[in-house]
């Protein structure tokens, strides 16, 4: 098990690192000259933008462009963004703790209505199964955009029942500026976790050792506790796993569309005005979030079946 | 006393016939052997006892347990009749063991919801693996199904079986997915377990003679239909019907050494293209023409038209 999470420990630092390459790359081979964009001025004066160029290493080749960047991340100090004249950290810093409550909050949803629909689903009758199918198939269809307006529309203008705009202040506050936003983001993952939990259940229910079970005279509550749902686990929460890591870069629709101020509107905004410093540590810190949520399922998962520790296990 | 009573027996599944009026009283302390070929209904017949058929079988006639009807008992009837009366050993250990889970959990957990202390469940648990012969007990509980060898996860589901102290045991070709050299190992201990106990047992396999070694009495199953029912002591002396008599003629031992073995001519049918009248009318080498029409009764140990001239 040691061996396993250290292999994992190396993939997640292997994977970083080359994704630190790539996107530090393709910002570098992005057309637009950073230099003029951080005169400001329409006619930078020659010598101020060679001034600019030495400051922040612009003429320098690659490698040691990427080393200074790199290096500055390690520290702990990834700079300062272009436009807004503030530390990246300090920007990152002030939003960081919307972005984790919108994520947890739509996480939340996702797995509780997922796996209880997708349950319901497996073992509640056609006529559930049928009412579900529809459900979900409306709700994947419907990207996060969409949902957002019909939700604007439903709930904050029509019942005026949430707030159509803003973050809040204070816990209770924030999730009831949140509840709209992770709605709207958690829509079609809910849908996505549901039928996924829906074909594993089924396919467990089918298996030898819950027939087994039941004939043991386990009542079936516990048959389906302890042998259907606990061996459907492992797939239900790499899918899971997998959707939540992601919804760090989904938030940046829901947080535009509802005026959250957090790291998905943050990195939309940055791009939009070419604030690469930015940019690039919102990306790499995106993808190091994505990839080390993912090992943790992988170590969750393995602790739920330990076969997948195993040398050579997929 | 009669302790499991088939009385005319059949059952369907989806429409169609698995199971003819299968009629078979089993005593207390018996072990009664069902053989025949695969799809003649012997897994049919045991798991109707516990009520496991598949979705969409309909069941005619009774199958009695202790006197009790199964097919009348409410939910909690089933469980209990399920948890302690009634113990099933599969085919395939390693299908029906959860893989994800110990093996103590998988010998504890029944006991754990009658009530059985944790440590107490685990205590007989240990005591279970050892009379099974599984050594190092302790150790096993803690280790998973596939850690453990086919031979000795069979005798973990038998140990799981016993566990409970069931009146029956229900053994569904308990070694047929085990390798050779476990296959006598494992039946040696499933039938010296139950013989201490007096337990009564049904056994299902495809090997007269193993059957014949185990049980006391055999029941011959062809397409649904008990065609021959027979103590096992005499199973060579007395077996009349043209079937039996064909499946002891095609053993291994029945020709010398170097021979071609023989086989039952014919294509093994079910009970759904079985002919009106004797289902065995087809393969059968004495076939007479009411054979093929008129359906025998069921008369002192063989249901045949012939067992006064064979």
């Amino acid at each position: 098990m040691t061996g396993f999470v250290l292999r994992r420990l190396a993939g997640v630092v292997t994977t970083v690192a080359v994704a630190s390459v790539v996107i530090f790359g393709a910002l570098y081979l992005a057309p637009g000259d950073p230099a003029s964009l951080l005169a400001g001025g329409n006619q930078p004066d020659p010598a101020a933008l060679a001034a600019i160029r030495e400051r922040h290493h612009l003429d320098d080749p690659f490698p040691v462009q990427y080393w200074h960047w790199l290096s500055g991340l390690l520290s702990g100090d990834p700079g300062v963004s272009l436009v807004l004249r503030e530390p990246v950290t300090a920007l990152i810093g002030a939003r960081i703790g919307t972005t984790l409550l919108l994520v947890a909050y739509a996480a939340v949803l996702i797995l509780t209505l997922g796996v209880a629909t997708g349950v319901l689903a497996a073992v509640g009758g056609r006529r559930v199964d049928r009412a579900l199918t529809v459900l979900t198939t409306v709700l994947m269809a419907a990207p996060a955009f969409v949902a957002a307006i019909l939700l604007i529309w439903l709930f904050a203008t029509t019942l005026s029942w949430f707030p159509v705009f803003g973050s809040g202040t204070g816990f209770a506050d924030r999730i009831h500026h949140l509840t709209l936003p992770a709605l709207a983001l958690s829509g079609g993952y809910v849908a996505y976790v549901s039928r996924i939990t829906r074909s594993e259940v089924r396919a467990e229910l089918a298996a030898d050792h819950v027939a087994a079970a039941r004939g043991r005279g386990l009542p079936r509550w516990t048959v389906l506790r302890r042998h259907v749902l606990r061996n459907a686990a492992p797939p239900i929460v790499a899918v899971s796993g997998v959707t939540v890591a992601g919804l760090f870069a989904a938030t940046a629709v829901a947080e535009q569309a509802f005026g959250v101020a957090g790291l998905g509107s943050l990195l939309v905004q940055s791009a939009a005005r070419q604030d690469l410093i930015v940019v690039q540590a919102l990306s790499l810190l995106l993808v190091t979030v994505f990839v080390v949520v993912n090992m943790l399922v992988d170590v969750l998962n393995a602790t739920l079946d330990p076969r997948l520790a195993k040398e050579g296990a997929p | 006393m009669t302790l499991l009573q088939f009385d005319r027996l059949t059952v369907a599944v989806s429409g169609r016939p698995v199971l003819r009026r299968v009629t078979l009283d089993v005593a207390a302390g018996e072990a009664v052997g069902l053989v025949g070929e695969s799809g003649s209904g012997k897994s049919m017949t045991v798991r109707s006892v516990m009520r496991l058929l598949p979705a969409g079988a309909t069941v005619g006639g009774t199958v009695r347990f202790d006197g009790a009807d199964v097919g009348a008992l409410d939910a909690a009837g089933l469980r209990r009749m399920r948890s302690r009366d009634v113990a099933m050993v599969f085919q395939d250990p390693r299908a029906v063991v959860n893989p994800v889970r110990t093996v103590g959990d998988f010998l504890t957990e029944v006991l754990r919801d009658q009530g059985t202390g944790r440590s107490e469940a685990t205590r007989r648990a240990a005591a279970a693996l050892s009379e099974v012969g599984v050594g190092d007990a302790m150790r096993r509980l803690q280790q998973r199904p596939y850690e453990l060898s086919g031979g000795l996860l069979q005798r973990v589901v038998i140990a799981a079986a016993l566990l409970t102290g069931p009146r029956l045991i229900l053994a569904d070709e308990p070694t047929t997915a085990l390798d050779t050299t476990t296959q006598e190992e494992v039946v040696a201990i499933l039938a010296e377990q139950r013989r201490l106990r007096g337990t009564t047992l049904m056994f299902i396999t495809h090997d007269l003679e193993l059957a014949a070694a185990v049980c006391d009495r055999i029941a011959v199953m062809y397409a649904g239909e008990i065609v021959e029912i027979l103590p096992a002591a005499r199973l060579h002396s007395d077996a009349r019907h043209p079937y039996t008599r064909a499946l002891l003629g095609s053993r291994p031992g029945a020709v010398a050494p170097g021979e071609r073995l023989r086989t039952v001519p014919g294509v093994p049918q079910s009970a759904l293209t079985a002919p009106p009248g004797c289902v065995f009318a087809d393969r059968c080498p004495h076939a007479e023409a009411r054979c093929r029409d008129v359906r025998p009764v069921f008369t002192g140990s063989a249901a045949c038209h012939l067992l006064e001239v064979l």
